[in-house]
């Protein structure tokens, strides 16, 4: 395929993520610095602690935090698992912590409270087929609201916990432990569309968020 | 173009796997887990940027300076730290006592250490981890040792170094010999396996796993004896994944200052510029023992079998 995908590596399961996407044909380089971002497709925000990335980026001299927004602006296919949604969400509950305010969701962290009640279990992902995901949540937060071109792709009773807003992805489980790979294939073909769709090579051409969330 | 409220159709919630319970050190990959005795300092820690924090009543300097026998903490203290912080919250049990564990699971701790700092409880048996619900990490100076832990249901490892000195030698001689034993075992004909397992005194199944693989089954973690962004640094490079630092923050003189440098560190461990800025103005580091001069008694590392 060809593509390159940068799987944000300040701290979490990012060697995961860079073997999936590898496992899939494309690939994938660990991001630290806002250089590194400009050598990639599109961007993973690995599982981890959202109060330790937020630490490690914002307010920091390297320019990675506002790359990212810039680029995700800009139309960049960006999939956060766990702690990747909760960096990338607008709003989270109860917290100012930092985060890129992308996505138009509000999250609740540690929805789900401590770690024994992080669970394994079959999700509806219709998106993904018929057969159900093996989601895994560990400590993870849910969606509670979320804005109007939000497509809300999975829930459990605790909230949503898999949504997509044009070329942005989440979900609250971890894919990327696992053996199934539709999630990270379902972030590759949104990938190639938005290399599709533009004229030159990947960087730079503007997408709307609203003309994609509308497919 | 909305679809909200999809179906609800999901299956029955399986909590406690073995997938779950090694599922929660992967997310603290890459990252520092602290020593705090307070829930101020909790805060500091999470503040700083901790992946998680060990939640006990006295850091392992000052068990060392205290003597005597050193248990669970007193699971009030616990809670508070946990009402205090939205990161994991870690506690440690003595080698052997289950009922501690039983009682820190049932307060909603997030994993569990089964550490050689505390006064073991059973000289011949760790706890049967794989009974519980939650993860736990357990300490190991060589391959054997780390294989047998995770044999008993360890979710995570880590290097015993030795704690509350601020030297950082005994966690590299572990990082060393268990990476090491590893490279050596992956590159081992595989009729040599079973002898090795007898030799190392690890279970056959997870000798080949390991040869197969070439890394541990579970997250290791480098611990004891690290005080500076320098020896976080040194123990990534060496091949470890994350780092805890005990007494090395909060003996410190600046912990919230040392605390965030040693985030960064461990994060930029391979950029002696990051480094370099990370290191200065710290303050005063813990004053520390060299572990050499630890009297064969006064070390916590033997304990564990």
């Amino acid at each position: 395929m060809g593509m390159t995908i940068g799987v944000l590596a300040l701290q979490g399961d990012f060697a995961e993520h860079a073997w999936m996407v590898g496992e899939l044909g494309a690939r994938a380089v660990e991001v630290r610095r806002a250089e590194e971002l400009e050598l990639v497709d599109a961007l993973i925000i690995p599982g981890g602690e959202s109060t330790t990335v937020a630490r490690l980026t914002v307010g920091q001299s390297d320019r990675l935090f506002d790359a990212i927004i810039e680029r995700a602006k800009e139309g960049m296919p960006v999939y956060g698992t766990c702690m990747g949604s909760i960096f990338l969400a607008r709003e989270i509950e109860g917290s100012a912590q930092g985060r890129l305010a992308l996505m138009d969701i509000k999250v609740r962290r540690n929805a789900f409270g401590p770690q024994r009640f992080s669970c394994e279990r079959e999700l509806a992902v219709p998106e993904l087929g018929s057969e159900p995901f093996p989601a895994v949540f560990i400590r993870g937060p849910v969606i509670v609201s979320c804005g109007e071109t939000v497509q809300v792709m999975a829930s459990v009773p605790e909230g949503i916990v898999m949504a997509r807003q044009g070329n942005l992805l989440v979900t609250a489980f971890h894919p990327e432990i696992t053996d199934d790979t539709r999630v990270h294939r379902y972030f590759l073909s949104m990938v190639a569309e938005a290399g599709a769709s533009k004229e030159s090579r990947f960087p730079r051409a503007r997408i709307s968020v609203e003309a994609l969330a509308g497919r | 173009m909305v679809t909200k409220a999809q179906t609800a159709g999901e299956g029955k919630a399986r909590t406690g796997t073995e997938l779950v319970k090694r599922a929660l050190p992967q997310m603290l990959k890459g990252g520092v887990i602290m020593d705090v005795v307070t829930a101020d300092q909790a805060k500091i820690a999470e503040e700083a940027g901790a992946v998680a924090v060990m939640a006990l009543e006295r850091v392992p300097a000052d068990i060392r300076a205290a003597g005597g026998v050193a248990r669970m903490s007193d699971p009030e203290l616990i809670i508070e730290i946990i009402e205090a912080v939205t990161i994991p919250v870690m506690a440690k049990v003595r080698i052997g006592h289950f009922v501690e564990a039983q009682i820190l699971e049932s307060i909603g701790v997030d994993c569990i250490d089964e550490s050689e700092v505390l006064t073991p409880a059973d000289e011949e048996c760790h706890i049967d981890k794989r009974k519980f619900s939650i993860p736990f990490v357990c300490g190991a100076r060589n391959l054997g040792e780390a294989l047998r832990r995770i044999g008993e249901g360890a979710a995570m490892i880590r290097t015993k170094g030795e704690a509350g000195t601020g030297d950082v030698v005994e966690a590299v001689r572990h990082a060393r010999s268990i990476l090491g034993e590893i490279r050596r075992l992956s590159i081992m004909p595989a009729e040599e396996r079973m002898t090795y397992a007898k030799e190392i005194g690890a279970p056959y199944e997870l000798v080949c796993e390991v040869a197969e693989s070439g890394r541990l089954p579970v997250v290791n973690f480098a611990a004891g004896g690290i005080a500076t962004p320098a020896d976080a640094a040194l123990m990534m490079q060496l091949g470890v994944e994350g780092v805890f630092v005990g007494s090395g923050i909060f003996k410190s003189q600046d912990p919230a200052k040392r605390a965030a440098a040693i985030v960064r560190a461990t994060t930029f461990y391979n950029d002696p510029q990051v480094l370099a800025e990370v290191s200065r103005n710290l303050g005063e580091p813990m004053f520390g023992r060299t572990a050499r001069s630890l009297e064969p008694a006064e070390s916590l590392a033997t304990r564990g079998w």
